[in-house]
């Protein structure tokens, strides 16, 4: 034998499938332990891929299309926790509910929602109040959502709340139209805002 | 300050870490003190300053290497030796002169052998060594290198007896 560096190093190196599958059984046990504080995956709908996360109370992020996995997870671990394990398995309720609503046999969501990404105050009783008074296919304005929240006139602060809605799709802020029947912004862009209320029925 | 998802801090050092802990309690047993290793680090991870987290997970696996050997110790009957494990059954796929490797790091002083360990299966350079060990750079820069040269010397030794 030469007990030189190459030799150590084929020697110890890891194959990399075993640190995977390591990986996993550690994911497995930190579950089982209780010290995971967010489970995310990604959820393939007909818009494209997404970012959804839980925690223990429910639903805390789903990201539309376009947004960057990473940047949406730095967020949250930040945010929130940086104890955040991808379990795909934890998101099958969410994935569930999303394949009804696509294919048109479920109108509303049933899911817990974690709204601790919201601002407790006018932000998130706009979207609270979004999410019960504007069923599948019904649209309101800004202005209307502000009222709703106690704050009528505020409707620009409404439409920042819903632009900052950490939760679209479950919590319908593209059920939201500027004045006249606009479309306005949305966070995948108005061409998908278009097609939900499309979808919906809400718009020709 | 930026905090990274557990699971990209996981999956990026995944690797070196299982590495180092086959190098200091042998193949078999690598997997179990990864399992302490990571569980630990998860139970402390909302602490972590973040600025070298390989360093730190590193310190986290060397404990949890050492915890293994005095437990080991402990034991009324050990198990086998890696060395006797090695040398009896190279396992699949072992390349040639690997169980001979094996044989003569368990044979290293501990220092040496966290060094080599550092060094050659996490990839760290002598100045992070230094850091992860609590020495100088030149005493790492020495350690590692006395460690090869003990492993060389075993190796000379073995050669010459199986003459």
């Amino acid at each position: 034998m030469t007990a030189d560096a190459t030799d150590l190093i084929r020697a110890f190196r890891a194959d990399p499938a075993d640190a995977a599958d390591a990986a996993e059984r550690l994911a497995a046990r930190a579950v089982s332990e209780g010290l995971v504080d967010i489970a995310y995956a990604t959820v393939e709908t007909p818009l494209g891929t997404m970012t959804a996360a839980t925690t223990e109370r429910g639903l805390v992020r789903l990201a539309l299309p376009g947004y960057s996995p990473d940047e949406v997870l730095e967020r949250l671990a930040t945010e929130v926790s940086p104890r955040l394990l991808e379990l795909p398995e934890r998101l099958d309720p969410l994935r569930r509910e999303l394949d009804e609503y696509f294919d048109g046999s479920r109108r509303a969501f049933d899911l817990a929602l974690d709204w601790r990404l919201t601002p407790s105050g006018f932000y998130r009783r706009v979207l609270r109040t979004a999410a019960r008074r504007l069923p599948f296919g019904v649209t309101a304005s800004y202005g209307e959502v502000a009222a709703w929240a106690g704050s009528p006139g505020a409707s620009r602060a409404a439409g920042t709340a819903l632009a900052r809605n950490p939760l679209p799709i479950v919590v319908p802020c593209h059920r939201v139209l500027r004045a006249g029947g606009k479309i306005g912004l949305y966070g995948g862009g108005p061409e998908m805002k278009r097609r939900l209320l499309e979808f919906e029925g809400a718009v020709a | 300050m930026q905090a990274q998802p557990f699971q990209a801090f996981l999956d990026e050092h995944r690797g070196p870490v299982l590495s180092f802990l086959r190098a200091m309690v042998g193949p078999d047993d690598a997997d179990d003190v990864f399992q302490e290793t990571f569980i630990s680090a998860l139970r402390a991870y909302r602490r972590m300053d973040g600025r070298h987290p390989r360093a730190w997970v590193l310190t986290i696996a060397r404990r949890k290497a050492i915890d293994h050997h005095r437990a080991r110790a402990r034991r009324p009957h050990p198990r086998p030796d890696v060395a006797e494990l090695a040398e009896a059954a190279p396992g699949p796929g072992a390349e040639e002169g690997d169980s001979a490797v094996w044989a003569a790091v368990t044979e290293l002083s501990p220092a040496q052998r966290a060094a080599i360990a550092l060094r050659f299966a996490a990839d760290l350079s002598f100045r992070e060594i230094g850091a992860a060990l609590g020495c100088s750079e030149d005493a790492a820069r020495r350690r590692v290198h006395d460690g090869l040269a003990a492993l060389r010397a075993k190796a000379a030794t073995d050669e010459e007896e199986s003459r």
